[in-house]
């Protein structure tokens, strides 16, 4: 799960971690307000969406005074911003940041991130700050340093310091920088982040080392243990297929095809997705049902896939190992005749219980393709999409 | 011979109580595995499929002799599990829970070092050898015994070449699904050497997806040392980028975790990769045709 920037800071700031004073606002009047509050002489308006490359697209503004926080906040409000991560579709802008300026004197890189190669949460840190980090670590990559995490003893302050050293912050402002590292660390473990990027940290004219960019993504599986990260989420940035599928714990990726996919596990689930392109088809969506679905849950996956216009067809590839095959086609069977289907349905069942599903599916009286393999369902599912 | 586990391996079942457990007890046993007993704590004492439960592993391990553990334990208390059964000194513990906190395995993984036990898993169907012990939770109908190792990140993709393995007369050593988490117990290249070193196993299916290094580490391993033939597939080719935040992530792999660069990798070590999911059967079949070894694979 993503949060937005403004959340990131406030739980930096709870963490005893330095960030600009900043409030968040919905409207250009609440924007003026939280620069009046703030009482700087330059005020910086930030869109909060979530997505990076915001300063690039004009997401990011400095005002010189009120007048200009409300017409920047006006200007902003309600804008779909397209940055290269958003897609070309962009996204609207629904909340602003009002931050204090700083007087920035070097920007620079840190990252917290787990490394599946060693098993362990690694620090990164660069002093090529407030660019794109993944072409420094193409163009550059011994210009970004690593500090891996011993998860007992956690991050030391020795690392911390042998960081900010390698990363070229002023002497006199090394043990700022190893507090700073400290503190988010904290942060990361706590509240099980997966994801923690400071670009840029930045060392201001007066000393400071604070965060100007915070982007923090956390380990779903992990939410349940953390109401407070949970109540950050905002449902505007997140398609509302996937948000309804989120509900039913079922892993469900809106794409742009034509073809709803239902299928368990997500290696068969992409898989299923390759193999329908390779016949020439298109998919509309990666669905996992998992592994402990109930008739309910799959009903409700179907009725998610259904509720895509663009959907002409949906295969079903069931391999059962966990999943029972009878209790995806009763699902199957209760979804059809509750939404009255109207496109071509192609099952593939396989695996445990398979024998029960097929014979379910068979006295059901739906009008189902029953298909022999993964490749025979793909290729059938093409052709009557057509 | 096989790898891992065979007839006589003795299997305890960590939260043999909750109903997948006892659904995949139940079918574990009918398979001819040697489910031995249970642990739920507080329900020491009772029996669930005809096998003792006890309350905690190193009692279960005491009084059976079990030498590895299936953990179908919910994910909040999965890692304590894991490192309940690497505490008791079993040879092997499988976890088959799925969607554990990550920061959870990583001490999981910290804790097990220096230790006795390989995990396999988690989030993983399981490990079995052929009309010999099933222990997790795949079909274990799909199986016949023979000649061709299998390991896969994904349980479902698995089962679906196995199946294609069985129905074109090739029936397999021993199958391993390591499981798709980004922190897990065994990797490619551990299940790899084993199979290497099995006698009876004369190829490997090898089944990767998008994401981490693990195949491109296990491309350069094969190159180095692999001296069977060995058959991949890679899930995912068609998958969209994810929107994602952070680019940290991906700077830690060096930019690597594509479909491209895993087949690109894999076919640079001499690995022949299927096409589709469909095909990885037969693959596997045109390549040991090549090397003279259909015959030998060739169970019916």
């Amino acid at each position: 799960m993503n949060i937005h920037e403004y959340q990131g800071k406030q739980l930096l700031r709870e963490y005893g971690v330095a960030v600009s004073n900043g409030l968040v606002a919905f409207s250009p009047e609440e924007a003026v307000k939280a620069a009046k509050e703030l009482g700087t002489d330059v005020i910086v308006v930030k869109a909060q969406i979530h997505a990076g490359g915001r300063g690039k697209a004009g997401g990011v503004k400095i005002a010189k005074n009120l007048d200009e926080v409300r017409a920047y906040a006006k200007e902003l409000i309600g804008k779909t911003l397209v940055t290269h991560q958003t897609g070309p579709e962009g996204k609207e802008i629904k909340r602003l940041l009002i931050e204090e300026g700083s007087d920035i004197k070097k920007e620079y890189y840190l990252g917290l991130v787990l490394d599946s190669a060693t098993d362990r949460v690694t620090l990164m840190g660069s002093e090529e700050g407030g660019m794109d980090i993944e072409e420094v670590a193409e163009a550059t990559p011994e210009k970004i340093f690593k500090e891996v995490i011993d998860p007992v003893a956690g991050l030391t302050g020795f690392q911390a310091r042998r960081m900010a050293f390698k990363m070229n912050i002023p002497a006199h402002l090394v043990n700022k920088a190893a507090k700073f590292m400290l503190g988010l660390y904290q942060v990361f473990v706590e509240k099980d982040a997966s994801i923690v990027e400071i670009n840029p940290l930045v060392v201001t004219a007066g000393d400071d080392v604070l965060a100007l960019d915070a982007k923090f993504n956390f380990d779903d599986s992990a939410l349940y243990r953390h109401k407070d990260i949970m109540a950050l989420r905002d449902y505007d940035e997140e398609d509302a297929k996937e948000i309804e599928a989120s509900k039913y714990d079922l892993s469900y990726i809106s794409l742009d095809g034509n073809i709803g996919c239902m299928v368990n596990g997500a290696g068969l689930a992409m898989a299923t997705m390759d193999t329908i392109n390779y016949y020439g088809g298109s998919p509309a969506n990666f669905l996992d049902v998992g592994g402990s679905a109930t008739a309910e849950k799959v009903t409700e996956a179907f009725k998610i896939i259904l509720s895509d216009k663009n959907v002409k067809g949906i295969f079903v590839n069931i391999f059962g190992g966990i999943m029972k095959c009878d209790v995806i086609a009763q699902g199957v069977i209760v979804a059809s005749k509750e939404v009255g289907l109207q496109v071509p349905l192609v099952v593939r069942l396989e695996g445990t219980n398979v024998d029960k599903g097929k014979a379910l599916l068979n006295e059901s009286g739906l009008n189902i393709i029953a298909a022999d393999t993964m490749a025979d369902g793909a290729q059938k599912i093409v052709e009557l999409v057509g | 011979m096989s790898i891992f586990i065979n007839k006589d391996t003795k299997v305890i079942v960590q939260g043999i109580t909750g109903a997948t457990a006892l659904f995949h007890t139940k079918q574990m046993l009918e398979y001819g595995t040697k489910i031995v007993g249970g642990v739920t704590p507080g329900k020491g004492g009772t029996e669930a499929e005809g096998v003792p439960v006890f309350n905690t592993v190193e009692e279960a391990v005491k009084v059976t002799g079990a030498n590895v553990s299936v953990i179908y334990v919910p994910a909040a208390f999965a890692a304590d599990a894991i490192m309940e059964a690497v505490d008791a000194d079993l040879d092997m513990a499988i976890c088959i829970t799925e969607h554990i906190p990550v920061l959870d395995m990583v001490k999981v993984k910290r804790y097990m070092e220096g230790k006795k036990t390989r995990l396999v898993g988690p989030n993983c169907p399981g490990v079995i050898t052929a009309d010999e012990c099933k222990i997790g939770i795949m079909p274990g109908y799909i199986h016949t015994k023979g000649h061709v190792g299998v390991v896969s990140r994904s349980g479902t993709l698995t089962y679906e070449a196995t199946h294609q393995l069985s129905q074109a007369g090739i029936g397999q050593t021993t199958a391993v699904g390591i499981g798709g988490d980004p922190v897990n117990g065994t990797n490619f290249i551990d299940v790899l050497k084993e199979f290497n070193n099995d006698p009876e196993t004369y190829a490997v299916v090898m089944i990767g997806e998008i994401g981490g290094t693990a195949e491109e580490e296990a491309a350069t391993w094969i190159k180095e040392n692999m001296t069977k033939p060995v058959v991949g597939f890679i899930g995912g080719q068609t998958a969209p980028e994810g929107k994602r935040m952070g680019h940290a992530g991906a700077i830690i792999s060096g930019g690597k975790g594509t479909a491209a660069e895993k087949i690109k990798a894999l076919n640079a070590a001499g690995v022949e990769v299927a096409a589709t999911p469909s095909v990885i059967g037969e693959t596997l079949i045109k390549v040991i045709k090549e090397k003279g070894l259909y015959e030998k694979c060739k169970t019916h």
